[in-house]
């Protein structure tokens, strides 16, 4: 039905090239979400499927009709902004029916429509304002709104909750999951922040300086980075990782004398004297006693807290391994001072380890 | 208390003081029209007496002579408020219709020598009208449209474009290129997207360039006297010269004239300035 593909899709300003050549298929009904630092063209890869921007390359086709000279208006798409574009001059009802209304629809449908969208989003109340009316969130839902009426084919979010405060966007955030369960429609989503990624998406693409890096669940991303820039964007705290030199096939001597063993996913795909880096979540991390009970192997380590932020059902703790800053995590907190020492747990069933030169995986 | 009493004390007095300040302000630029209009209705003698009238007394003969027709001292009064008319409505609406599409690419497209085009603009307003009067004379009386109602609104175009272009520019530099995206997405063509959306956010400005237009126009008299001759095009500044004789100046009559000519424009003013208000616009987006 309406899925959406990218084929070598290309971007450049001028001499600068902004996407490199993005290869992508977004399947019928998915919840494909664009995350990247800023700068990695993920608004600009929207902006092209929107039909908002020109393409310097490759093909984009939605519903298995190539987009690439059909202007937004034929791309039976619509949009959610950031700063939510709602139309100041008009009610939040001429807002919503603004689309239908320039397809020369009857009246009666188009208010049906507008009435359906409203009962969804709850707007009743404030049909007969004007934008400048309304909070940040009721503006957003306007717009949110907006993109429903038309009944598109897609959905395009660019970076639709940065302009709300964290709780406002913690709830439409989950508006907007509801919203996409309801609905049902193919919606992709652009966003710098990793943590509505991984809530949101069925699916993650995250890019980097113009390329996509990895694609894959959520949980795919968090579990299996094919990189140390996938493994430190995407998880809270950022995964650590240490320096070291694979010592044998099996052990890696860290920076600063501490040596562990290989993960199993990666044993025997080291080379001795190897430069690669080890990394692993805080949440593989834990003082003993306050730890997840799990099987699989695990070393011992004595080490000093740094620093304690207590969130309440957690601690994340700061503490120092060889000379390297990492975060920790407590559950079932107690209250800890700076300066403790405390007798961690790593799982190294979940450690990872990554080419120092490449950057890449290393992993069976 | 007393802290609080001398803190009072000095705020009450600054305030008084910008209020005489404002007054003061206020009397230089009204006094001229006040001024006028008084004298419009004195008899010639209070005018020019000395030590000055201090009682005025009221008469409509003035207005009487002006609107009696030629001959009596009368001037063509209606002729005059036509030509007026017709030259400003018709250069407003040209100066308009092209400094609005001049400003939204201004605002809106990236071109090669932008910035040269616009500070260019800019210079043009700032060569003097009456210096042009020469050789708009010389080309216009070769082009054979010296003293036609089509030769002062080209000049009056040319005078107001800049202008223009520079006012409508930053009002939409001011609404976000979004605007007219989600028009577009929402179905509009481009050209859809300005006129449903864009324009009628940017109204307000557009209308303020076109209020500063018309009354440019309106009151324009260096051009107007070299470029116009004959009742058929003469405008209300130019008029007024008719009160002049060799001898002497009809002091009253060439205050009625100007009266006239000021009633239009402020009704228009008025009549606009709610439209001036921004209030409106903006909230829309982000906030």
């Amino acid at each position: 039905m309406t899925e959406v593909t990218l084929s070598n899709v290309i971007k450049d300003y001028g001499k600068s090239r902004a996407v490199h050549g993005i290869d992508l298929g977004i399947a019928d009904g998915e919840f494909a979400v664009l995350v990247g630092p800023s700068g990695c063209g993920k608004s600009t890869t929207l902006r092209m499927i929107a039909g908002l921007e020109d393409i310097s390359g490759g093909e984009i086709s939605i519903g298995g009709r190539v987009v690439n000279e059909l202007p937004p208006r034929e791309r039976n798409i619509s949009m959610v902004f950031q700063n939510y574009a709602l139309y100041p001059h008009m009610t939040v009802r001429e807002n919503l029916g603004f689309s239908l209304k320039i397809a020369k629809k009857p009246e009666g449908e188009i208010s049906k429509a507008v009435h359906e969208a409203a009962d969804i989003l709850g707007l009743d109340a404030l049909m007969d304002r004007r934008p400048a009316e309304l909070s940040g969130g009721q503006r957003q839902r306007v717009a949110m709104g907006r993109a429903i009426v038309r009944r598109p084919d897609v959905f395009l979010f660019d970076e639709p909750l940065s302009n709300l405060d964290a709780k406002l966007r913690t709830q439409m955030r989950v508006e907007i999951k509801k919203l996409h369960q309801k609905v049902g429609n193919t919606i992709i989503y652009v966003t710098h922040d990793q943590v509505e990624a991984m809530t949101l998406a069925d699916r993650i693409v995250l890019m980097r300086d113009g390329h996509i890096v990895q694609v894959g669940t959520p949980l795919d991303l968090f579990n299996a980075p094919v990189n140390t820039f996938v493994a430190t964007f995407i998880g809270s705290p950022p995964m650590n990782l240490i320096d070291g030199t694979a010592s044998g096939s099996d052990a890696i001597e860290l920076v600063g004398g501490l040596r562990v063993p290989v993960p199993s996913n990666a044993r025997g795909l080291v080379r001795d004297g190897q430069k690669v880096r080890f990394g692993f979540r805080a949440d593989n991390l834990m003082p003993e006693g306050h730890a997840v009970q799990a099987g699989g192997e695990k070393a011992e380590l004595d080490l000093e807290v740094t620093l304690a932020e207590p969130l309440g059902t957690e601690t994340v703790l700061f503490t120092d391994i060889a000379g390297h800053e990492v975060q920790a995590k407590m559950l079932n907190p107690r209250p800890v001072r700076s300066g403790e020492r405390l007798k961690f747990l790593l799982m190294l069933d979940k450690c990872h380890v990554f080419d120092a030169a490449s950057s890449d995986a290393i992993r069976g | 208390m007393d802290r609080n009493q001398a803190h009072r004390n000095r705020k009450r007095a600054l305030k008084t003081l910008h209020f005489i300040a404002l007054f003061l302000t206020m009397s230089i630029i009204c006094i001229p029209g006040l001024w006028i209009v008084l004298n419009s209705f004195r008899p010639t003698v209070e005018i020019m007496a000395k030590p000055p009238v201090w009682t005025p007394s009221f008469t409509l003969d003035h207005y009487r002579a002006m609107f009696g027709g030629a001959g009596a001292g009368g001037v063509p009064v209606f002729s005059y408020f036509r030509n007026s008319l017709i030259v400003s409505v018709v250069s407003t609406a040209i100066a308009i219709l092209i400094g609005m599409s001049g400003g939204y690419a201004f605002a809106r497209y990236r071109f090669k020598g932008k910035a040269g085009y616009f500070v260019g603009l800019m210079l043009f307003r700032a060569v003097p009208g009456v210096a042009l009067s020469l050789p708009l004379f010389i080309v216009f009386a070769k082009v054979g449209i010296i003293d036609t109602h089509l030769g002062l609104i080209l000049v009056y175009v040319a005078l107001n474009v800049p202008f223009t272009i520079w006012l409508t520019d930053g009002f939409f530099r001011q609404i976000p290129k979004e605007l007219h995206e989600a028009a577009e997405i929402d179905g509009c063509t481009r050209w859809q997207a300005f006129w449903k959306v864009e324009f009628p956010v940017a109204r307000s400005g557009i209308a303020s360039a076109a209020i500063f237009a018309f009354l440019t126009s309106w009151n324009e008299f260096a051009l107007a006297s070299q470029l116009t001759r004959s009742v058929g095009s003469k405008t209300m500044p130019v008029g007024l010269l008719d009160f002049t004789a060799e001898f002497t100046i009809n002091w009253g009559g060439m205050c009625a004239l100007a009266v006239l000519m000021i009633v239009p424009a402020l009704i228009l003013t008025f009549l606009v300035q709610k439209h001036l208000i921004a209030g409106l616009t903006f909230g829309g987006v982000k906030g």
